[in-house]
């Protein structure tokens, strides 16, 4: 749709269509908010400095649609990683009012508030404004071996899968839907002050796959994660798993992880 | 490395472990503390003759090493979380250790000494 209300070149609405009466109702909101953008270039600045943009909004319009629009209109330069616009590929997390989010999944009529700032996740290097680096959490999610580990295949000319009863799934279904988006590990205190923490986004994948019964790499990747800067310099604050767009319980992974570790769960 | 010698989880199963006995003995003192009257068991005689009973002089050798390894263990882990590096994590780890141990020695020499009376008004 365009601004004026009108539909992309090759869309008509039938005229008496009663949707299209629906449609018609929709007016323009006269809702209006303050983005403030955090603009930060570590190549040519020493410090943060705050940009301010008069957005419109609807009900219904994200934080990531309105910096998209001031990115559009206002100022190109702004620097800011999306791509799906759904929550799945977990590219657009920053700091939404203080608190780690996904701008995407972020409505600015939700956050009941006069203004709107946004900055880079905490616990990330800046490449530039919105966007950080997520070398750190890829290395780290690495180092977990987050994968089936065994040594026979899955498929072979008798079997076709590992068969897994809803009990055995119920296990670790919640930790497989972790995006990767690394709020958690932006909102965990440790991350902050500790540069060699594995961090709650790798150790809940560890989990994931230390709980998969079909995994038989529980001892391989237990040790991994049983150093300096492994699973014990969790102090369990509980932020990565209250940030968690996908509803990921890291916390709580890191606690059946570590029940492991202290032999009183097999 | 004193990660090569113990792994961060027997490190860990101690340093609860040690808060868990730790949390008991203290309950056995402060007891033995309020059947004497706590005025009272803060003279000099009195605390004398405290180390002079070797079931209570054990229990304060056994608090001093429970509190000392559960302390020193939980400085290095504070340590470590400021900041790191391996010739920093490995100061700070056998820094710990070596004052733990010093901690113990000292303390035990007390007790000893003045269980065996070497130690008078």
């Amino acid at each position: 749709m365009t601004k004026d209300g009108a539909l992309p070149k090759g869309f008509e609405r039938p005229s008496s269509s009663p949707s299209q009466e629906k449609y018609e109702k929709v007016k323009p909101s006269s809702k209006t908010t303050t983005l403030r953008i955090s603009k930060f270039n570590p190549k040519s600045d020493s410090t943060s400095t705050f940009s301010e943009f008069k957005v419109h909004y609807e009900k219904w319009t994200t934080v990531l649609d309105a910096i998209l629009e001031v990115k559009q209109q206002m100022d190109h330069s702004i620097g800011v990683r999306y791509s799906c616009r759904q929550a799945t590929c977990g590219s657009c997390g920053m700091i939404i009012n203080g608190k780690p989010k996904l701008a995407c999944f972020t409505k600015i009529s939700e956050l009941d508030s006069d203004s709107v700032t946004v900055e880079p996740m905490n616990n990330f290097p800046i490449i530039r404004d919105l966007a950080v680096g997520f070398e750190r959490l890829i290395a780290t999610h690495k180092r977990i071996k987050p994968y089936i580990i065994r040594d026979d295949s899955e498929v072979t000319s008798e079997t076709k899968e590992f068969l897994q009863s809803p009990e055995d799934v119920e296990k670790y279904i919640q930790f497989a839907g972790c995006i990767k988006c690394g709020l958690c590990n932006s909102a965990c205190p440790t991350m902050a002050t500790d540069s060699s923490f594995v961090g709650p986004q790798a150790l809940a994948q560890a989990y994931r796959y230390v709980a998969d019964n079909r995994d038989k790499g529980k001892d391989e990747r237990l040790k991994i994660i049983d150093e300096r800067h492994g699973i014990w310099g969790c102090h369990f604050a509980g932020s990565c798993s209250q940030v968690c767009p996908k509803g990921v319980d890291p916390a709580m992974g890191i606690q059946l992880l570590r029940g492991y570790l202290l032999g009183y769960r097999k | 490395m004193m990660s090569n010698i113990m792994r961060e989880s027997h490190i860990m199963k101690i340093h609860y472990l040690t808060a868990l006995v730790a949390v008991g003995f203290v309950i056995i003192h402060i007891m033995v503390r309020i059947t004497q009257g706590f005025a009272n068991s803060l003279e000099f005689e009195s605390v004398i003759a405290n180390y002079k009973s070797i079931p209570y002089a054990i229990v304060l050798e056994a608090m001093l090493i429970l509190i000392s390894v559960h302390g020193f263990n939980g400085l290095r882990i504070i340590l470590l979380e400021l900041k790191q590096g391996n010739a920093y994590e490995n100061a700070v780890t056998y820094g710990c250790l070596v004052a733990m141990i010093a901690l113990i020695a000292y303390g035990s020499r007390t007790i000893i000494m003045a269980s065996m009376g070497m130690v008078e008004a």
